[in-house]
C-alpha cells in the first residue's frame, strides 16, 4: 500500500548540505507491521516525516516518489496532502508530554480531528471520542474527556495521542518511537495496547524505534538504517536470528543481554555514526567496520529480494 | 477557582495596604523635613502650617496620623489642596478619572485588535516581505515618541490641514463628556487614541509574533498538522492560543500604568483633564495631598490591572487553573 | 567482612512544592523513605526503578547535593549526613558524579582540557606543568586523543562528552562514583563502549561505583548488587543473579518480566506480568505496601501493614508480605 523509491532528504545549511535522508526504498503491506531501526541521526524519523508530508523546513529538499495506494505525495498540493494526513494516515509521537496542546481538554482535541475529516454532527464526532478513550483503556472516558493533558500520566497522555491517530481508522499509521519516553512497565501496556488495537483496526503500522527488544516483540518486517540510508531488509526472524549486514550484527552484539550468563564485557562497536555533513564516500558504515576489505570505499547497493543488506561481504 | 480568585482578591487587599502604608511614610516620614510644610506648599505663612498640623494631628503618633490621612482620602474625602485653597483633592481626582479611562479604553482596543492583526499575519508570512515590512513599521511605531506624534497630529489637523476635508471633522482640543455629548466625546479622542496606540500597536504586535513563530516550534504544533488540520486553524486555534499568555501579561502591566497615570504626555499634549495631567501640573505646583492621592491610585489601579492579569490567566490556561 | 564504604541507614527525603497561595497549599514529596544500605569498596550497587521511584533523589543525597531530611550517612566510617556544604569539601575529592547529560554540565566556552584540569585547579595545589601531564593522563585513560585537549564540548559526539565527564569524575582519585543514568542519552552501540570504559576504570582504580538506571539490561551487565527502587523505597535488594534469576518481589517480578528482549527464542517462554495503571503520586503515597495498588498479589493485609525489608538469605532483603522465591523459567 505503501511504496517508497529512492527517497531523499536534505537540508540546507550554511555548512552545506546535511543529506538526513539517502535513497531510502521500502514498501509497506496491508495491515503490515513494518519496524524501522537505526540510531539517532540514522535518519529514520525523517524519512516517515516526510511520508507524512511533515517536514515543513523551506531549507529541507525532498525527492524521490513517495506512494500510497497509488497515489503519488511527493508534490501533492497541501490541501490534498492535509485530507489524507489523520484520516487515511495517522502518527503517533515520540514524547506524549509535548504532543498535546496545553489549553484544551483531551477530548476537544481527538474530536477537532474527527470534525476536521468528516461530516457529522459534534455529538456524534463526542461520542466517538469517548468510545475511542474506551478503546484505548483509559478509565471513566466520561470524566477524562474533559481532563487537560496536564492532569494526566504520560502513560494515560500516550493512550490520548494514540486515540486521536485511531480516531479516523487510518490505514496507515506512523509511530515514532511511541513508548521511548516511557517506564518499561508502561511500555508493556503501550505495546499491548498497539497490538490489540492492530488486530481490531487492522491498520498498517510503520514503528520507528532504537530499541532492538521493542522490534523483537512487535515487527513483521524491518528496515535497518545507518546514517540515512537503509542497510538491511527483512523479515523479523531473518534479521534477528541470521542479521546480514556487520552494522545489524554488532548492534545486536552490543545490547547486555538480560538473561543468560553475563558477558565480561560488551562487544561495542569502536567510534561514532558519521557527520552527515560530509559524508565519506563508500559505505557510510565502513570506518567501524571489522569487516571492512578494499570494495568498501565504493557504495554498496541494496539488493532485491525479501531479506538483502547493503554490504558486499553479502553479495560477494 | 472561586478560592483561588478569593485568595487571589485578598492578596490585593494586602498589597494595597502595604502601598498606601508605604506612600504614607514616604510622604510623612521622611527624616529631616517637615511634612506640614510640604503639604503646605511653598512659601505659606506660619498660620497656614499651624492649621496643617492641626487638621492632620501631627503632633499625634504615627499610626494616627496614618489613620487620619486614609480617612481624609477614602472615607470623608474632604483632603483639601493647599496650593489652591479649598481646592478638595478626592474630587478633583475623581473627576478626571473618566477622561483618562476614555482615552486609555479607547485607546487599548485599538492597539489589541490592530497587534492582533499585525503579529497573525507577520507570523503566518514568516520571512517574506509582508512580515518584514509589518516588522519594520512596527519598530518605526515604537520609536516615534508620542508628544512628537501628538504635536505633528495637532499640526496637521488642527493647523495645517484643518480646513481640507481629510481633517475638518476634527474638533478643537478638549474633552467632552460622553453624557453630554457622544459624538464630540468620540471625535475629540480619535487623534489621542492613534497617537497613543501606535507606540502599543508596534510592540504588541512584535511581542505577538515572536510568541506565535514560537509556539509554532512545538511538539503539538506537529501534532495539529499530522491531524490534518488548515494551516489557519493551527494558527489561530492553536499557536496564537498559547501564545497570548505573554500577551496578556504585557497588556495588563501597560494597560494599569496607563491608567494609573502613564497617558500624561498623550493629555499634555491633546490638553486632556485627566489624571496624567492632573499629577503633571500638581508635581509643577508642589501640590503634594494631589501628588499623594494620585500616587495611591495609580499604583492600586496597577496592582488591580496585575490581579485582572491573574485571573485572565486562570481563563487561558488549565494548567494555572488546575494547578 | 570488610567494611563498608558507604551506609546509608534510614535515610528520608521530603521536598516541599507549591506555595501557601497555590490551591492546594503546600505539598510534600516523600521522595525517599527509609532507605537503608551498604555499598563495599570495589563493588558497583545499581539502584533500578521507574521515573520518580527516587533513584536520582538518592543518588544527590549520597553526594550531598541535597541535604537529608533524617536519616545517616557514613562514609568510609565518618558520619557526614549532617557536615556543612564547607565541611564537605575535602570529601568531595572521594565521592564523585557523573550525570546523564555530561553537555549540561560541561561549560560551553571552556576547552576540554580546562574542563578537564579544573577540579585539579580546586581541589589541589598542582603547579600548571603537573597539571598538564595529568590531563593529558586522563584523557588517556579514558579513550579521548590528545589533540581533543584543546577543542570545545560542542565538538564532541554525545559518547566523547560523556568521557570528559567521566575524565573530570576521576581527576582526583575518587573512592565512590555516584553515576546516575550515565548511558542513558547514549545510542546503543556508544553505550555499550561506555559500559565497558566503567569496566575497565573500576579495575584500574579500584573504584566503588553506585550505579543508576532505569534500564535493566545496563544495570545487570555493571553491578555486583542491585537494590531496586518503588515510590521512595528499597522493595527488594540482592546480588545481581539472585534479582534477574530469582525475582522475590512481585514488582521487580513485574519490571524485569516488562523489558522488551531481543532475542526470538526467549520471547515465547518468559510469561510477562503486565501492570495495571501508574505509579502512584509522590505526594500522597498510598498507605500499607506502596505497591499494593498495581499488585497483582495484593492481599487486605497489604492495604494495612507496611511490609519491612527483611532478609531471606544471604545478602539478599525483599520488603513483601508474600514474597515469591519460584525461580522464573528463562
Amino acid at each position: 500500500m505503501l511504496k517508497v523509491r529512492d527517497l531523499s532528504v536534505a537540508f540546507r545549511t550554511e555548512q552545506g548540505m546535511v543529506h538526513a535522508v539517502d535513497d531510502v526504498s521500502f514498501d509497506v503491506g496491508e495491515g503490515e507491521l513494518l519496524g524501522v531501526v537505526g540510531e539517532s541521526g540514522s535518519g529514520k524519523t525523517v524519512s516517515l516525516l516526510a511520508v507524512m508530508g511533515l517536514i515543513t523546513d523551506p531549507n529541507a529538499v525532498i525527492t524521490g516518489s513517495i506512494q500510497y495506494r497509488g497515489r503519488e505525495l511527493v508534490g501533492l498540493k497541501p490541501r490534498e496532502m492535509r485530507a489524507l494526513r489523520g484520516k487515511e494516515i495517522a502518527m503517533i509521537f515520540q514524547d506524549p508530554m509535548t504532543a498535546l496542546t496545553p489549553v484544551y481538554t483531551i477530548g476537544w482535541q481527538i474530536a477537532e480531528q474527527v470534525l476536521a475529516h468528516e461530516k457529522i454532527s459534534k455529538a456524534a464526532a463526542w461520542q466517538r471520542t469517548i468510545d475511542l478513550l474506551a478503546e484505548v483503556n483509559i478509565p471513566n472516558p466520561r470524566e477524562t474527556v474533559h481532563r487537560y493533558p496536564h492532569q494526566l500520566s504520560g502513560g494515560m497522555r500516550q493512550r490520548v495521542v494514540i486515540a486521536m491517530a485511531l480516531s479516523c481508522n487510518p490505514a496507515l499509521l506512523v509511530a515514532d518511537e511511541p513508548t521511548t519516553a516511557l517506564d518499561v512497565t508502561v511500555q508493556a501496556q503501550i505495546l499491548d495496547l498497539l497490538r490489540k488495537l492492530r488486530k481490531n483496526h487492522g491498520s498498517a503500522i510503520v514503528f520507528i524505534t532504537h530499541d532492538m527488544g521493542v522490534m523483537a516483540e512487535i515487527a513483521d518486517r524491518m528496515l535497518v538504517m545507518y546514517a540515512g540510508r537503509v542497510v538491511e531488509r527483512g523479515k523479523k526472524e531473518e534479521l534477528f536470528l541470521q542479521p546480514l549486514h556487520p552494522y545489524t550484527r554488532a548492534l545486536l552484539d552490543s545490547i547486555p543481554p538480560l538473561t543468560g550468563k553475563k558477558p565480561k564485557r560488551l562487544r561495542a562497536i569502536p567510534g561514532a555514526p558519521p557527520n552527515l555533513l560530509n559524508r565519506p564516500p563508500g559505505c557510510a558504515f565502513a570506518p567501524r567496520c571489522i569487516e571492512r576489505f578494499e570494495k568498501c570505499s565504493a557504495e554498496p547497493a541494496l539488493g532485491y529480494g525479501m531479506h538483502t543488506a547493503a554490504c558486499f561481504r553479502v553479495s560477494s | 477557582m472561586i478560592f483561588a480568585l478569593l485568595q487571589r482578591i485578598a492578596q490585593m487587599l494586602f498589597v494595597m495596604f502595604g502601598i498606601s502604608v508605604l506612600v504614607f511614610l514616604i510622604f510623612f516620614a521622611t527624616p529631616g523635613t517637615d511634612p506640614a510644610a510640604r503639604i503646605a506648599g511653598r512659601n505659606a505663612s506660619p498660620e497656614v502650617l499651624e492649621a496643617v498640623r492641626r487638621s492632620f494631628g501631627f503632633d499625634q503618633p504615627m499610626y494616627v496620623q496614618y489613620l487620619t490621612m486614609m480617612k481624609k482620602i477614602f472615607i470623608t474625602g474632604d483632603l483639601t489642596s493647599f496650593v489652591n485653597r479649598g481646592w478638595k483633592v478626592v474630587p478633583a481626582v475623581m473627576d478626571t478619572i473618566p477622561v483618562t479611562l476614555s482615552l486609555v479604553f479607547g485607546a487599548a482596543i485599538l492597539w489589541v485588535v490592530f497587534a492582533l492583526i499585525i503579529g497573525i499575519v507577520a507570523a503566518a508570512t514568516r520571512g517574506s516581505w509582508v512580515d518584514k515590512t509589518l516588522m519594520m513599521l512596527g519598530l518605526i511605531g515604537i520609536s516615534m515618541p508620542v508628544y512628537w506624534l501628538g504635536e505633528v497630529m495637532n499640526l496637521l489637523s488642527q493647523n495645517r490641514y484643518h480646513d481640507t476635508w481629510i481633517f475638518s471633522w476634527v474638533p478643537p482640543l478638549g474633552y467632552k463628556n460622553f453624557s453630554d455629548d457622544p459624538k464630540g466625546w468620540f471625535l475629540t479622542l480619535v487623534i489621542p487614541w492613534i497617537t497613543l496606540s501606535i507606540l502599543y500597536i508596534g510592540l504588541y504586535g512584535r511581542v505577538l509574533r515572536a510568541a506565535i513563530v514560537e509556539s509554532l516550534q512545538e511538539d503539538y504544533i506537529r501534532t495539529a498538522r499530522a491531524k490534518g488540520l488548515s494551516e489557519t486553524r493551527i494558527l489561530l486555534r492553536h499557536a496564537l492560543r498559547t501564545s497570548l499568555v505573554a500577551f496578556v501579561t504585557l497588556f495588563g502591566l501597560d494597560f494599569g500604568a496607563l491608567v494609573g497615570g502613564s497617558a500624561l504626555l498623550t493629555e499634555v499634549v491633546f490638553g486632556l483633564q485627566g489624571l496624567g495631567k492632573l499629577t503633571y501640573d500638581a508635581l509643577l505646583n508642589l501640590d503634594l495631598p494631589i501628588i499623594m492621592t494620585t500616587v495611591l491610585y495609580a499604583s492600586f489601579f496597577v496592582v488591580m490591572a496585575n490581579a485582572v492579569v491573574d485571573l485572565l490567566y486562570m481563563l487561558l490556561d488549565p494548567r494555572v487553573r488546575t494547578a | 567482612m570488610s567494611t563498608p564504604l558507604l551506609e546509608v541507614v534510614d535515610v528520608a527525603k521530603r521536598f516541599s512544592v507549591g506555595t501557601r497561595f497555590s490551591r492546594q497549599g503546600v505539598r510534600i514529596v516523600h521522595a525517599l523513605d527509609g532507605v537503608s544500605f551498604t555499598v563495599m569498596p570495589g563493588e558497583t550497587l545499581g539502584l533500578v526503578g521507574e521515573s520518580g521511584c527516587g533513584k536520582s533523589t538518592l543518588g544527590r543525597c549520597i553526594t550531598r547535593l541535597y541535604d537529608l531530611t533524617s536519616g545517616r550517612l557514613r562514609f568510609a566510617g565518618t558520619d557526614i549526613s549532617l557536615l556543612s556544604q564547607r565541611q564537605m569539601r575535602p570529601l568531595r575529592r572521594r565521592i564523585q558524579m557523573v550525570f546523564q547529560d555530561p553537555y549540561a554540565s560541561l561549560n560551553p566556552r571552556r576547552r576540554v582540557r580546562d574542563l578537564i584540569a579544573e577540579p585539579l585547579r580546586v581541589h589541589t595545589s598542582m603547579a600548571d606543568a603537573e597539571i598538564g601531564r595529568r590531563v593529558s593522563e586522563l584523557l588517556d585513560i579514558v579513550g579521548l586523543k590528545p589533540d581533543h585537549a584543546m577543542r570545545f564540548p560542542h565538538e564532541f559526539s554525545g559518547g566523547q562528552r560523556q568521557r570528559i565527564g567521566i575524565a573530570r569524575a576521576i581527576a582526583l582519585n575518587p573512592e565512590l562514583i555516584v553515576l546516575d543514568e550515565p548511558v542513558s542519552a547514549l545510542d546503543v552501540s556508544v553505550q555499550a563502549q561506555i559500559v565497558n570504559l566503567l569496566a575497565d576504570l573500576q579495575e584500574r582504580l579500584n573504584l566503588t561505583y553506585i550505579f543508576i538506571a532505569h534500564d535493566l539490561s545496563v544495570v545487570r551487565q555493571v553491578s555486583t548488587r542491585i537494590a531496586v527502587m518503588y515510590l521512595g523505597s528499597i522493595v527488594e535488594m540482592g546480588s545481581a543473579d539472585d534479582i534477574f534469576l530469582r525475582p522475590a518481589h512481585p514488582y521487580t517480578q513485574a519490571l524485569i518480566s516488562a523489558v522488551p528482549v531481543p532475542d526470538l527464542a526467549a520471547q515465547g517462554s518468559a510469561k510477562r506480568i503486565v501492570l495495571t495503571g501508574d505509579v502512584p503520586s509522590p505526594v500522597n503515597p498510598p498507605p500499607g505496601c506502596r505497591f499494593h495498588t498495581r499488585c497483582p498479589i495484593a492481599q487486605e493485609r497489604c492495604r494495612v501493614e507496611r511490609p519491612v525489608r527483611t532478609d531471606c538469605g544471604p545478602g539478599r532483603s525483599v520488603a513483601c508480605h508474600f514474597p515469591n522465591d519460584v525461580v522464573h523459567t528463562s
